[in-house]
C-alpha cells in the first residue's frame, strides 16, 4: 500500500508528467491547455506546501518504488532542503505560468509553451527528489531536452545562435557526469546515493574516489555556471524570451547548485582535505567574475546573467565552509537568489515592452512613465544587492557570519565587496532606464495597459512579496535554513530515512 | 579485455575532445556523439559487465551465481543510448536551422548573441555594438 510519504513524493513529480502529456496532445486547444497549467500550478503549490510540511513534522522521508528495497530499485527522498527546492519550484511554475500570459513573445507560441514548462518542472522536481545517482542524471536530461525546446521558442536568430553553445556545452557536462556515475558504481557497486555515503568510506583506494569526485563537481560545476566552467550561461540565456530567461534563471543552475551540496555533504564528508580550498578558489572566481562581467554589459539581460554567475559565488562559499550554519547560508541564499533572480528577469521583460529595448542606452524616463514599474524592479534589485531589510541581507548575512565564524577572512572580504558592486550593476540600470531623460530618437511606446498589465505585473509583485516577506518576518525561514543546514551535515538521517525503511 | 576497453576508453575520448575543439558546428556533434559512446563504455568497464555465464539467478537460488555477469551497466548504457540519440537527433536540426539562416556552421561566425566589442566602455558603444552585429551578418532567413 502506498502511504502519504510515497504520495507526496511522487505526486510532485506526476502532476507535470500528466500537465506535460495532455498539454502536448492538446495543442490545437489554446484554453484547454491555460486551464491544465493553472490547475497544475495550483496542484504544485499546494501538494509542495504539503510536502515542505511533512519533512518539517516526520524528518527525512523517503518512498521506494514499486516497493523494490532499498538500494535495488529507484528511490524517492525528501530532506527539508529538498521538500524546500520542490515548493520555491512549484512557486517559479506558477509565476512563470502566470506571467507567460500576458507575454506576445510566448502567446505566438503557446501551443509548445505549456508542455516544455512542464516538462522543466518536471525534470527539476525529479532532480531534487532523486535518491540514486543514475535517477539524478535522467532527471537532467529531462531538464536538459526541456530546456533545449524553451530557450529557441520564439526561433529569432540570436536565439538560435545562444541554443548552440547552450546545448552543446551542457551536453559536453552531462556526458562527463554519466562518465563519472559509471565509474562511481564501478568504485561503490551501488547506485542509491544513501548506501554510496555508506560504503565510500570503506573503500580502501580514496585516490580513485577523490578522482571521480572530482569528475562529478566539473559536471555538476558547469551546470552550475560555477567559475571557470560558466562561458555558456552569458552566451545563451539573455537570448531567450523573459519568461523562459526567468524559469532559467531561478532553476537550472541551482540544480547543479543542489547537486554540488547532495556530493559533497553526502559522499566526501570528511577525509577529502582537497575539497575546501578547491571550493574556496571557485566560489572567489565566481563572484568576482561574475560581478566584474555584469559591471562591464550595458544591456539588462546580460546585467542579469553575469549576476546569476556572481550569485551562485556565494552558495559555493557555503558548500566551502561547510558547518552546519554554512550549509543553511547556502540553502537560504538558494531560496531567496531563485525568487528574487526570476523576479528580475520577468521585470527585464516588462521593461522591454514598456521601453522597446534592453539596451540601456535607448532606454529612459521609465520612473515618471510608470512608478510601479520603478518600485517593483527596485525590490528585488536591492534584496540581490542585500540591502536590508529584504531577503538578500539575510542570506548574505548567514553566509558571511559562517565565514567569520570558521576564520575565512579574505572569502567574507570578497563576498562583501561583490555585494557592493552587486549594487553598482543595479543602479546602473535604475539611472540609465528609469531615472535619466528619454533619448533623443526613441520612439514614446504606448503604455501597458488593461489585462495585461495585470498579467504580467502580479507575478511580479508576488514574488516581491516574498522578497519581502523572507526579509521582514525571517523568523521561520532562517530556522528553516539552520534546521536544513543540520540535517545536510549529519546526514544520518538521510541514509537512515533511505537504508532503514523495512516493508513486510 | 578490460584492458581493451580501457584502451578503447581513452582514444574514443581523445578523439571527442579533438573533434568538440574544432570550429565546425559538425565535427563538434560528432565529438559530442563519440563521447557519449566513450561514456557507455566507461560503463561497461567499470561495472564489471564480462563475466562468463548469463545473469540468471539459477531456480531454488535467490542469488545470482559467482562469475555471472553484471546486467546492472547494460540497462543503464541503453538508457544512456536512447538518450544521447534524442539528444544528438536535437543538436543536429538546431545545426542545420543554423546553417540554412546564416549559410555556415563556422563556430567562429556565430557572433549575433555574442557580438564583437562587447563589452563596451558605455552604453552607447555597447548599443552600437549589438546593432552592428545584427546589421551585419549574412542572413538566408526565409531562404529554403
Amino acid at each position: 500500500m502506498a502511504t502519504r510519504a510515497d504520495w507526496l513524493l511522487a505526486l510532485p513529480l506526476l502532476l507535470p508528467l500528466l500537465a506535460c502529456a495532455a498539454t502536448a496532445a492538446l495543442q490545437s486547444r489554446r484554453d484547454l491547455q491555460r486551464g491544465i497549467t493553472a490547475i497544475t500550478a495550483v496542484g504544485l503549490l499546494l501538494v509542495s506546501a504539503a510536502l515542505v510540511a511533512e519533512v518539517v513534522s516526520q524528518g527525512v522521508i523517503a518512498s521506494q518504488m514499486g516497493d523494490w528495497p532499498a538500494p535495488f530499485g529507484i528511490t524517492l527522498v525528501a530532506d527539508l532542503f529538498a521538500a524546500s527546492m520542490v515548493a520555491i519550484t512549484a512557486l517559479m511554475y506558477a509565476a512563470t505560468a502566470l506571467y507567460a500570459r500576458g507575454d506576445a513573445d510566448v502567446l505566438d507560441n503557446e501551443a509548445l509553451w505549456h508542455p516544455l514548462l512542464a516538462a522543466l518542472a518536471l525534470g527539476v522536481g525529479g532532480a531534487f527528489l532523486a535518491g540514486d545517482l543514475f535517477n539524478l542524471y535522467v532527471w537532467f536530461e529531462v531538464m536538459l531536452i526541456a530546456s533545449f525546446g524553451l530557450i529557441v521558442l520564439g526561433g529569432g536568430r540570436e536565439q538560435l545562435d545562444g541554443a548552440v553553445k547552450y546545448a552543446v556545452l551542457n551536453l559536453l557536462a552531462t556526458t562527463v557526469f554519466l562518465m563519472s556515475t559509471g565509474m562511481m558504481y564501478g568504485l561503490t557497486g551501488t547506485l542509491n546515493l544513501a548506501d554510496m555515503a555508506r560504503r565510500i568510506p570503506e573503500i580502501e583506494n580514496q585516490g580513485a574516489v577523490a578522482a571521480v569526485a572530482f569528475l562529478m563537481l566539473a559536471a555538476f560545476g558547469a551546470k552550475a555556471a560555477v567559475f571557470p566552467l560558466f562561458f555558456w550561461l552569458p552566451a545563451s540565456y539573455h537570448t531567450a524570451i523573459a519568461p523562459v530567461a526567468a524559469i532559467f534563471a531561478a532553476l537550472l543552475t541551482k540544480v547543479g547548485v543542489y547537486a554540488l551540496i547532495r556530493i559533497v555533504t553526502l559522499l566526501l564528508p570528511e577525509g577529502h582535505s582537497w575539497v575546501a580550498p578547491l571550493m574556496w578558489f571557485l566560489a572567489a572566481g565566481t563572484m568576482v567574475v561574475g560581478v566584474l562581467g555584469a559591471a562591464a554589459h550595458w544591456e539588462i539581460r546580460r546585467i542579469l546573467s553575469f549576476h546569476i554567475i556572481s550569485q551562485i559565488g556565494y552558495m559555493i562559499v557555503g558548500i566551502a565552509i561547510a558547518t552546519p550554519l554554512a550549509l543553511a547560508g547556502a540553502v537560504l541564499y538558494m531560496l531567496h537568489h531563485i525568487v528574487v533572480k526570476a523576479n528580475l528577469f520577468l521585470v527585464a521583460g516588462v521593461i522591454r515592452r514598456a521601453g522597446g529595448t534592453f539596451s540601456l542606452a535607448t532606454l529612459g524616463g521609465l520612473w515618471r512613465r510608470d512608478p510601479w514599474l520603478g518600485l517593483l524592479f527596485a525590490i528585488p534589485a536591492l534584496s540581490l544587492a542585500g540591502i536590508p531589510p529584504l531577503s538578500g541581507f539575510w542570506a548574505k548575512l548567514f553566509v558571511l557570519k559562517s565565514g567569520f565564524d570558521a576564520g575565512w577572512y579574505v572569502l567574507a572580504a570578497i563576498a562583501l565587496a561583490t555585494g557592493i558592486l552587486t549594487l553598482y550593476s543595479m543602479l546602473k540600470i535604475w539611472l540609465e532606464a528609469f531615472w535619466k531623460e528619454v533619448p533623443e530618437g526613441t520612439p514614446e511606446l504606448p503604455p501597458i495597459t488593461g489585462a495585461t498589465r495585470w498579467l504580467l505585473l502580479a507575478p511580479v509583485a508576488g514574488l516581491g512579496l516574498v522578497t519581502i516577506t523572507i526579509g521582514l518576518w525571517t523568523e521561520p525561514f532562517a530556522a528553516f535554513a539552520l534546521a536544513a543546514g543540520e540535517q545536510l551535515a549529519s546526514r544520518e538521517a538521510y541514509i537512515t530515512a533511505v537504508m532503514g525503511v523495512i516493508r513486510p | 579485455m578490460e584492458f581493451l576497453l580501457a584502451v578503447l576508453f581513452g582514444v574514443l575520448l581523445a578523439a571527442a575532445l579533438y573533434l568538440l575543439m574544432a570550429r565546425s558546428l559538425a565535427r563538434a556533434i560528432l565529438g559530442v556523439l563519440l563521447l557519449g559512446n566513450a561514456a557507455n563504455i566507461a560503463i561497461i568497464a567499470s561495472g564489471r559487465v564480462l563475466g562468463s555465464g548469463p545473469p540468471l539467478v539459477a531456480s531454488g537460488a535467490n542469488a545470482l551465481a559467482a562469475g555471472a555477469s553484471n546486467p546492472l551497466p547494460q540497462a543503464l548504457v541503453l538508457t544512456a543510448i536512447v538518450i544521447s540519440f534524442g539528444l544528438t537527433a536535437y543538436v543536429m536540426v538546431l545545426s542545420w536551422a543554423v546553417w540554412r539562416g546564416k549559410g555556415t556552421v563556422d563556430t567562429e561566425a556565430l557572433r549575433v548573441a555574442e557580438p564583437r566589442g562587447l563589452p563596451a566602455a558605455d552604453a552607447r558603444e555597447a548599443a552600437a555594438a549589438e546593432t552592428l552585429a545584427a546589421d551585419l551578418l549574412p542572413t538566408r532567413t526565409g531562404a529554403r
